[in-house]
């Protein structure tokens, strides 16, 4: 564990010497502030055609997670890829630390970053419980982040397993890229497709475990469970990588 | 101390080292010799704990580099082959980083210990990024003796140094051999010769020699060559010399200088001293000429002169 902490807190000064990191942490916070402002302005457009529009706390954690697949990347293609580029893995792996210790340090730093970050948005629900009438839902506001940080654990976790297969960041890159855009996007719709396995489609379809549950305050064991198992999936590959390596 | 056990590794149908067996005691410092390609980083890299045999096995401080490796990482000091150095870091932070991974106690002070060994003080608060090669080299040097290892493992320590740095790592060296084990990797004759106990020559993955410098010296080479000088030019004794039994190959070398050979065991230097004041020539001086590290080296390897 102490390892681990080790690894994590280098890994976490490190995005901030880094330009890439300032980038999409300002890039995150503008657009989602931009979203949150036409939202808000919206509901409080005096003509409303139907019931009083109340913008609630997933117009902050949605889009803020759907920015978060496209940046996670960008997060976590340097991670390991680069270690074994500069050849400084080999520093690390000739240290008394364990394979799994180096993977998770590492995921432990990126999540750093991004609860940082996500720290950072809170001023939005704040702003929000300001301006609404009686303020926000505290429960929902809890499910709404803590799926929101599972989601994003679990997305890093991958994206580092990935960083430890190449040495090339790019390649990184793209791949935990289109993995997470597959996860995304694309994994649930064979559930409208093939209805005989609708259920399970449905079940890996991440999307499905924050928009249907979490974002509306409602937190199902499956929904903790399913991101938890997919963390435990991309540490277990990137540790997995890194024993294939010594063994090559 | 360092056991090695029929070390093999293979690198998918390529063996990179064969069968590799050898032993370096505590208060010894051990070469590693042989040309580039020989296994010599791939022998340090397993030893190291890096990456596990194919085949064979090996103790470092008593523990199994395999089934112990932890213990094994947490004895040893390893400077690798490339240097591996993080370029936004500075050497300070670099080694209180690794420091903390070894869970050293008063980290500060063993960085502030290690920085005064090697001579990196004053360039403590300067970005790796920005060092020169050698002193790269040296913060690489002073991460392997953060710990205070039992055993040291070196790579080319001296590669890249200028000529004043070279002797200041090798005395350093010489210094923590005395009471540590090293193990150092070189393709340099002369600096083996200087600082090891005892050297390994391998070649093409596999022992070809193993002895002290001052041993290998004397067994491969004898009194088989002998150098002669006599006042003026030399050219007719060429002749003379090589028509006395036993004698097999004259040299004429400038400034009245030559060198021949003769067959082992069979002194003829008295026979030539004769037919040398008996062509009227003045002798200036005969010795026997040893083979030096280099043609040993040379031989041994199989990639012989000319």
């Amino acid at each position: 564990m102490r390892n681990m902490w080790i690894i994590a807190k280098r890994e976490y000064k490190h995005y901030f010497i880094s330009p890439i990191a300032y980038v999409i942490m300002f890039t995150i916070l503008v657009i989602v502030g931009i979203v949150f402002a036409l939202n808000v302005w919206q509901a409080s457009q005096p003509i409303v055609m139907y019931s009083p529009y109340v913008p609630e706390v997933s117009i902050i954690t949605g889009p803020m997670l759907f920015m978060f697949i496209f940046s996670i990347p960008a997060l976590t293609m340097r991670l390991l890829a680069d270690e074994h580029r500069t050849g400084t893995l080999e520093l690390l792996l000739t240290a008394p630390l364990r394979d799994w210790e180096l993977i998770a340090g590492k995921w432990l730093g990126s999540l750093l970053f991004v609860l940082t970050l996500v720290a950072i948005s809170l001023l939005y629900p704040l702003i929000l419980h300001l301006l609404i009438e009686p303020g926000l839902d505290l429960g929902v506001l809890l499910t709404n982040y803590l799926g929101l940080i599972l989601i994003s654990a679990a997305l890093l976790a991958i994206g580092v397993g990935i960083s430890a297969m190449f040495s090339n960041q790019i390649a990184a890159f793209f791949t935990t890229l289109v993995v997470l855009v597959v996860l995304w996007f694309l994994i649930g719709a064979p559930a409208e497709i093939v209805p005989r396995f609708s259920d399970f489609f449905r079940y890996i379809d991440i999307r499905d475990h924050f928009y249907n549950s979490m974002a509306n305050g409602v937190l199902n064991l499956s929904d903790v469970i399913f991101p938890l198992t997919l963390l435990a999936l991309g540490l277990f590959l990137g540790t997995l990588t890194i024993e294939i390596r010594r063994w090559r | 101390m360092i056991r090695v056990n029929g070390l093999t590794k293979d690198y998918g149908a390529r063996r990179a080292i064969d069968n590799l067996t050898f032993e370096a005691k505590q208060g010894e410092i051990l070469g590693f010799l042989g040309p580039n390609g020989a296994g010599k980083t791939t022998t340090m890299r397993i030893l190291s704990g890096y990456m596990p045999p194919t085949a064979g096995n090996a103790q470092i401080a008593g523990y199994d580099i395999v089934r112990e490796s932890l213990e094994v990482r947490r004895r040893v000091g390893y400077l690798p082959e490339t240097v591996p150095l993080y370029n936004d870091m500075t050497v300070f932070d670099y080694l209180k980083f690794m420091a903390d991974l070894r869970h050293l106690p008063q980290a500060e002070d063993r960085v502030e210990h290690a920085l005064e060994m090697v001579g990196l003080v004053e360039r403590a608060d300067g970005y790796i990024g920005n060092l020169s090669k050698g002193m790269r080299q040296r913060v690489g040097l002073a991460q392997a003796l953060l710990h205070r290892p039992e055993v040291l493992i070196l790579d080319e320590p001296t590669i890249g140094l200028d000529p004043a740095q070279v002797v200041e790592v090798r005395n350093l060296i010489r210094e923590l051999g005395k009471e540590r084990t090293v193990l150092l990797s070189t393709h340099i004759l002369s600096e083996a010769q200087q600082i090891c106990d005892r050297v390994v020559i391998i070649n093409k993955g596999r022992i070809v020699a193993e002895d002290s410098p001052d041993n290998l010296q004397a067994r491969l080479s004898g009194a088989q060559r002998v150098s002669l000088r006599v006042r003026g030019e030399s050219d007719d004794l060429v002749e003379k010399i090589a028509a006395i039994p036993g004698v097999q190959e004259v040299i004429a070398l400038p400034d009245g200088a030559l060198e021949f050979q003769h067959a082992p065991g069979q002194d003829v230097r008295p026979e030539v001293a004769r037919t040398v004041i008996q062509a009227n020539y003045d002798l200036l001086e005969m010795h026997p000429v040893g083979m030096s590290l280099e043609e040993i080296f040379l031989e041994l390897t199989g990639k012989k002169r000319k």
